[in-house]
């Protein structure tokens, strides 16, 4: 069954790199089953892990659960058109659950974490580095400030204000260009995978 | 009664997530903690009314026989293959020789890894074409990504190999990534969570709207 497997997984690995040449009816084979097969993992999954775990198991512990149930059930009134408009109630509720609790996670770790761990000590007993080290705190703390003067839009960039502006956009444009490198290398150690994948696994002319 | 509501929810949700983040005893961790498993609920729902809905358009799509529609049979079977697959197991559905798991490792991992491997190619061709080192910014931006693709690789080494230690193209690597990187990505993340608190006070207090829609 498992060698079957290997050769479903390479006619559709190699389905989808089809697509360097052209669209094709391989790749959209392979394209609707990866359509079909990943919406009906993220059922399984959501109702196994969420509407099982969370509710079927524990609904006679605590009745406050059926509260929950009835508003998930209201969400698929969305697709009666005439009572479509009760689905915005869970929406309203998601939107609420979202603000509050990510605007306070954010809040959190994004400012407080992130502003605390820029302020580094530059001097002082509380500094033991080298020059170099000097320098690269500098540039972290200097780099974030200049970012942040560079995201603020009420005051006209212009003077000493511009030139830190500039220095903002000079650290921003830096990385872009490492989460652009970072990225690249991400997606070729992947296809480095697939590739393994076929000559490994499929063909067998790797040991 | 169809905006009010709406607006009244969503107030009350926000306003005892942020309390009970300050106040975290009782009422406001039992509140909570329903929420949360709430929120757990409906995104199980949600999951299902997305799910009817490529049902219902693929369903159209084969019905009106419009262009391609045969894929969409290949859409709908496969979608129940995974079902059939996920619900016959039961809660163990998980298990090593189930066949749900034999579909994740043979269909879902290879496909999901494979489209995003494909980008590395879309990636390139891009940054092919549209990266000029025209001016100062976009010099930096080439330079930071061609150091950190080149030190992140054995040649970018090899090539500084004669350099002493702490002076290679992976040691660059490392400083870009470790202080001008974390820099700007520090800022952005500043940036957006300013962004994204304000945001949610709007919401919760009901001075943006628009994510209720219209009035039908």
């Amino acid at each position: 069954m498992d060698h079957f497997g290997i050769w479903l997984a390479a006619f559709l690995t190699l389905g989808i790199y089809s697509f360097l040449y052209r669209d094709n009816a391989w790749y959209k084979l392979s394209e609707s089953i990866f359509i079909g097969i990943s919406a009906g993992y993220w059922v399984v999954i959501l109702f196994w892990d969420n509407f099982y775990a969370k509710f079927w198991l524990q609904r006679q512990d605590d009745p406050m659960l059926w509260v929950g149930a009835a508003l998930g059930f209201l969400m698929l009134l969305r697709l009666i058109p005439k009572i479509g408009w009760i689905a915005r109630w869970p929406l309203a509720f998601i939107d609420g659950a979202t603000a509050g609790l990510w605007g306070m996670n954010f809040l959190a770790s994004n400012i407080m974490v992130q502003t605390k761990a820029t302020i580094m000590p530059l001097m002082g007993p509380a500094f033991s580095g080298s020059i170099g080290d000097l320098l690269s705190n500098l540039v972290l703390v200097g780099g974030t400030f200049c970012g942040l003067i560079y995201f603020f839009f009420s005051k006209e960039h212009k003077g000493a204000f511009g030139n830190a502006a500039r220095v903002g956009i000079w650290t921003i444009m830096i990385t872009f260009g490492a989460m652009f490198g970072y990225t690249v290398m991400s997606r070729m150690s992947l296809l480095i995978g697939r590739i393994d994948f076929l000559f490994r696994d499929w063909l067998g002319l790797l040991k | 009664m169809r905006r009010e509501i709406p607006l009244l929810i969503t107030g009350i949700v926000g306003v005892v997530f942020v309390i009970s983040y300050f106040i975290p005893h009782f009422p406001f961790n039992m509140m909570d903690g329903w929420f949360s498993d709430w929120f757990s609920i409906i995104q199980a729902c949600a999951i299902v009314l997305g799910a009817l809905n490529l049902l219902l358009i693929s369903s159209q799509k084969i019905i009106r026989r419009k262009t391609d529609w045969g894929y969409s049979i290949v859409v709908m079977a496969t979608f129940f293959l995974m079902i059939i697959a996920g619900f016959s197991g039961g809660v163990e559905f998980r298990g090593p020789d189930t066949t749900f798991t034999w579909l994740y490792n043979f269909t879902f991992m290879p496909l999901s890894s494979t489209m995003y491997a494909i980008l590395a190619f879309f990636v390139a061709s891009a940054s092919y074409r549209a990266f000029r080192a025209r001016n100062a910014e976009a010099t930096l931006l080439l330079g930071a990504a061609f150091f950190v693709m080149i030190g992140r690789v054995p040649i970018g080494d090899l090539i500084t190999g004669f350099m002493p230690e702490g002076a290679r193209l992976s040691d660059l690597t490392g400083w870009i990534m470790d202080y001008p990187q974390t820099a700007g990505q520090r800022a952005i993340m500043i940036g957006i969570a300013l962004g994204l608190v304000s945001t949610s006070l709007r919401v919760i207090l009901g001075i943006e709207r628009s994510h209720l829609g219209g009035d039908s």
